[in-house]
Formats: C-alpha cells, structure tokens, sequence
C-alpha cells in the first residue's frame, strides 16, 4: 500500500494552449478511496494516466510512497490500472490474462496457479478460467479486469471508468462489489467517472475536476453539502443547485430545500413560486417552476419532494428556503464567501 | 408524383437475363480462355509427346512425369522452389514486422519513408530485377565496389553474387523478399492501428516491457492478419518465375531453378511442351492447398 502525491503537476498537449491538467496538487491518503470526478475534457483521466506512467508530464512530480517516479516506467510504480474498455487480451484465456502480470514481473512460476487462483476467487470467476474473454459477458470482463488488476497486489489501483460499459442495473451491483473488495483489500485506490453517484457512493473523498483545475476536494458530503464554488455546485446534485443572481453575489440553494409551506418557519427565506411542470420518479418528484414577484421574479427553480400530488400545474404556492441552507458564491471568482444579509425583495 | 409512378420501373437487369449474362460474361471468358484453357491444355500437353514445332502428337501416359521426376534439375527445382518462398516468408514476416513497428509512431519524414518502402512494390518486378541484376551483376556490382572499397575483398577476388550456386540461391532469396517486403509492411500496419490502444498500455501497466508486449500481446493478436500476408506472399514467390529468370535465368548449372522457370526453360525455350505441361502441373496440389486456406481466412473475414 501506498500514497499516491502529486505536485504542480501539469499537463500541456500542445504548446500554447490551456494545459489539460494544470499545476494538480494532491495527496491520497493511505488505503483511501479517492475519486476524480469531472465532466468530459476535465482532465481527469490524462491526471490518471500521468500517475500510471502512460502520460509524460509537463511539469511537476508524481511522488508514489514516498519516491518521485516521473522517471520510472509503469511496470516499476507497482500499480495496476484497469481501463474504461478492461482492454483484456483477446487471443488469451481468463486464467492466462490473469496470470500475464505475473508472468511479466517474473513471480515464480509455481506461485502463479495459486494467485491466479486467489484473484479468481475473489472476483467469483473462478467457473470462467478456461473461457476467451469473447465469451464473456460485460460483468464478467470487468471482473476478469479488476482481478488482473490485484493479482499482483500492487501498492495502487488505478480505475478509469470500469463501470461505464455496464447497463445501469449491472452498474449499480458492480459499484457495490467494488466498494466490498476495496474494503477487503485496503489498496489505496484512485477511481475516474464522469458520473457523480458513482462518486458520491464510492469515494473516501472526491476530488472535482473542472478544465484541469482541481476545483475541490473532500469528502462526499463537503463537496455536496459545502460546494467551494458554483462549478462544484451545480456540478454535483441532480437536479443540480438552484442559483440566484444577487447584484455581487450569487445565493445557491438545494432543490430539497425548497420546499412547500403552508406555516411560517422562522429563518426562512418565503417566495412565491408558479407550478409549471412536475415529474414523478417513484419515491421522488422533481418540480420546476418561477418565482412569482420579489427581486427573483421570473426565475427558474428547482424543488425536490417527497409528493407533489396537492400541487396543481399552473397555481402559484408560498415556498421556503431555510436561511442556513444558502450558499454564497463571489460573482466575479465565482467561489464560496461568507453568508451574508440580502435583499430579497 | 402521381403521374411519375406508373413510369418508373426498377432497372433493366431484374427483368432481362440477358443483360444479367451479359454482365457476368467477361468474368466467364477470362476463366475459361485464360485459366480454364490452358489448364486443360496443360494436362492434355503433359500426357503427350508434344513439342514446338512438331504437328504429331502421340499419348505417351505418365512417360513425361516418370522422366521429370528422375532429372536432377526437377529435384533442385522443386528443392528451391520451397526454400524461396518459405525462407523468403520467413525474412519477410521478420522483417515487415520490424518496418511496421519503426513505422507505427509519428514522426518526421514517416510518409516519405512509407512512400519509398512502397516503391519496390509499385514498380514492375521485371525493372526491380534488372536492377538487381545490375546490382548484384560480376563485373559492375556496387556491393562488391564496397566492399572492395573497405578493404573487405581484394579486386577480382571478390564473391560473384549470380555466379556461385549457394550466393546465387541467396540474391534471389534476398530479392524475392525485397519485393513482398512492402505488401507486408502495409498489411501489418494496418493491423497495428486496429488493435486499441488500450491494450498494449494495460500490457506496459502489467509490467511487460517492449519485447514481451510485442511477442506475447500485439503479434499473437495479429495473427490473422498475419497469415493473409503469409498466404498471399507464398503464392506469389511460389508461382513467380521472373526474379529467377532476370537474375540467373535458372543458373549457375540450374542451381537457382524453381518450378515455373524450369517449366519455361524446358517447354518455351526448350520445345519440350510436354515436359513443361508436366513440370507445372506439380504445381496445382500445393496451390490448390493454399487457395484453401486463403478462402478459409477470406471467410472467416466476412463472417466475423
């Protein structure tokens, strides 16, 4: 096991123009499940590739424990990668793809019957060994990706993407069996996606990448909960964070803190809000509408509820926000400042 | 369009089965003229006693085989006739092999050097040989001037290229593989982009190095492609006579013969049709076990 730490590391393509990575600070911290989040062109996995070897840097140091390993090739990190399309061997069978890093690090030959072996049985493709992965289905090569990946217990797993391939109820079991195996073996863990529930459910921290630049990091529930500026916010959340305009500053509020009222709540922000559409997602209702008069007028919101089946499309209701779920967001720099007192109406 | 639709009828050929045959004619005439004819021809020929220039033509049943098959220079013939083009294969898969990974990455210049590997393959083989003629020739040879040059040989000491049997064997070797050089090297990169990226980068993260990635992941992943290139190289070498021809034309003492110049040296040039009819038809078992594994692959192609 290891840290993985970079320091102003940058990636520029070409010459002249903006870096796909720009001066990236970070430290994992042991065992840790740490996951690049951004959207397409965020930079996140050219981050991962540099850190696997397979991108030179522009600038800057990749230190894995402790040891600064710009000049050293992937198969001397000690880590092992597993890639969006699992890119297994196709002329090879699962039991000889999973032994091939063992073979190419040269492990003794009789210890590899018994790690493949170990791998497999913790994948559950212990039945698969003999198959091509052409016969397999897309779990299944996912597996046979992830065990090749920990047969020779490497210091870091590096993930781009696995789960990308799968369809979604596949998705959401393999995310689960990956957080089990990642509590199994403990491996610090760097994961790429694209897709912020797979981020929010997976990672011990989530670092959000926007243009190259880290734009946070931390915990799920600071990145979600205490957005560092408005990227990260409406980033994050689905429907994402409602803004509003607010002469110097931008005021940001959840959708499932815009809620329905029919008493006054002390602290809380009142509007008038119009009905104009409504969507039922089973446990949920996504309800978007304007705010009806004040300094917001005409503004398009977002609310989260439990139920919306007493409101009727095209009425206008009192909704609230509560005052210490505002978020402050500088409208220039467009980061998280300090609450302050404005005029709503 | 209302009007139009009564007038518009589907074209010509669904209806017409003449104009269908008529279509399909050319491929017919050129099989059965230039490859069905002479073929039979060819079997008639090598059952009879059929020379230039002599209207009588008696059957003389496996006469022609029995007398081919106890000349030396049919034995040399069908001896060389394998070494060239399995060692020529051989030279070539290593080396397109090599041409196509120096090939693979970008870099400066890289279309003009593909450019000129491809040369040898544009130009008729008949020019290439002559120049190789030249090249390798006793008296006017560049190599030899080299070597001369750097004190390697002493004038008129030097080896002559076309001129001793095992040295002769070898340029005509050398040349053959010269020509399938550029085929290959063009089917091999083809092949090289169509593996992902992806995966010769899991085998570098795996912990394999340059040689273990290229022996044990990429070439073994390109094997189909590999034996187009294979098969289609063999026939050709295989039922080539010209670089024989130009370079040796069969010499020194029918050291370089192969099948087909053997065929032309003693049927065309020698008037002995039948034993040229005879000598060629060695060829049709073993090209006929190579169009079966081309179509084999064909299909496997257009199925997968």
């Amino acid at each position: 096991m290891a840290v993985v730490e970079t320091r102003n590391l940058t990636k520029v393509f070409k010459a002249g123009q903006p870096g796909a990575v720009n001066n990236v600070n970070l430290e994992t911290r042991e065992g840790e499940f740490l996951v690049f989040l951004g959207p397409s062109g965020s930079g996140k996995t050219t981050l991962l590739r540099m850190i696997a070897g397979l991108e030179a840097p522009t600038s800057g140091e990749i230190l894995i424990g402790g040891k600064v390993v710009n000049e050293l090739s992937p198969r001397d990190r000690r880590i092992a990668m597993v890639f969006q399309s699992y890119a297994l061997y196709p002329h090879l069978s699962v039991y000889k793809n999973i032994a091939f890093p063992l073979i190419a690090q040269k492990v003794k030959k009789e210890l590899h019957k018994e790690k493949v072996e170990w791998a497999s049985s913790l994948l559950g493709i212990g039945a698969l060994l003999d198959r091509k992965p052409r016969e397999l289905s897309g779990g299944e090569r996912q597996r046979v990706a992830l065990a090749r990946a920990i047969v020779r217990e490497p210091a870091v797993f590096l993930l781009d993407e696995p789960l990308s391939n799968l369809d979604a109820k596949l998705r959401a079991s393999a995310r689960e069996e990956l957080e089990r195996f990642h509590r199994r073996v403990g491996t610090t863990t760097i994961y790429v996606t694209h897709d912020q529930v797979e981020a929010m459910a997976m990672g011990d921290r989530v670092m959000v990448l926007n243009k190259g630049l880290v734009r946070q990091l931390g915990t799920p529930t600071e990145v979600y909960d205490n957005p560092a500026d408005t990227f990260v916010a409406t980033f994050l959340g689905s429907p994402p964070m409602n803004l509003a305009d607010l002469g110097d500053v931008v005021v940001g509020f959840r959708p499932e803190h815009f809620q329905p009222t029919s008493i006054g709540i002390p602290d809380a922000i009142p509007f008038r809000f119009k009905v104009e559409n409504s969507e039922y997602l089973g446990s949920e209702w996504i309800v978007s509408g304007t705010v009806v008069g004040g300094r917001l007028d005409g503004k398009k919101i977002f609310s989260r509820l439990a139920s919306a089946r007493d409101l009727q499309l095209g009425n206008t209701y009192f909704f609230v926000v509560p005052k210490r779920e505002l978020k402050f967001f500088d409208r220039v720099t467009e980061e998280r400042v300090v609450p302050r007192d404005v005029s709503w109406q | 369009m209302a009007v139009a639709k009564g007038k518009i009828r589907p074209l010509g050929a669904a209806q017409s089965p003449l104009l269908g045959a008529a279509m399909f004619s050319p491929a017919v005439l050129y099989i059965v003229l230039l490859v069905g004819g002479p073929f039979l021809l060819a079997i008639f020929y090598a059952f009879s006693d059929a020379r230039i220039g002599n209207a009588e033509i008696h059957f003389v049943g496996l006469e022609n085989f029995r007398s081919i098959w106890q000349s030396p220079s049919f034995r040399i013939a069908i001896r060389n006739s394998f070494i060239f083009t399995i060692c020529s294969q051989i030279v070539v898969v290593v080396g397109a092999n090599i041409l196509a990974i120096s090939l693979e990455k970008a870099f400066r210049g890289r279309g003009l050097i593909r450019f000129l590997i491809l040369l040898p393959w544009v130009a008729p083989i008949a020019l290439g040989a002559i120049g190789w003629k030249w090249i390798l020739d006793s008296i006017y040879s560049v190599i030899t001037w080299v070597l001369v040059a750097v004190h390697i040989y002493k004038p008129f000491s030097a080896p002559m290229w076309l001129g001793e049997p095992r040295l002769a064997i070898a340029s005509v070797l050398l040349v053959h593989s010269w020509r399938l050089m550029p085929f290959s090297t063009v089917i091999l990169l083809a092949g090289r982009t169509a593996i992902p990226k992806d995966i010769p980068e899991a085998a570098a993260v795996d912990g394999a190095g340059f040689w273990r990635t290229q022996l044990q992941i990429v070439i073994p992943m390109m094997r189909p492609i590999i034996s187009v290139a294979v098969l289609f190289g063999l026939i050709f070498t295989f039922t080539d006579m010209t670089v024989v021809y130009i370079l040796t034309a069969g010499g020194p003492f029918d050291s370089t013969q192969t099948l087909p110049s053997l065929a032309f040296a003693l049927g065309i040039q020698g008037s002995d049709l039948a034993a040229g009819a005879a000598i060629s038809l060695f060829l049709v078992p073993l090209l006929v076990i190579l169009a079966y594994f081309m179509l084999r692959i064909a299909h496997r192609a257009e199925v997968s």
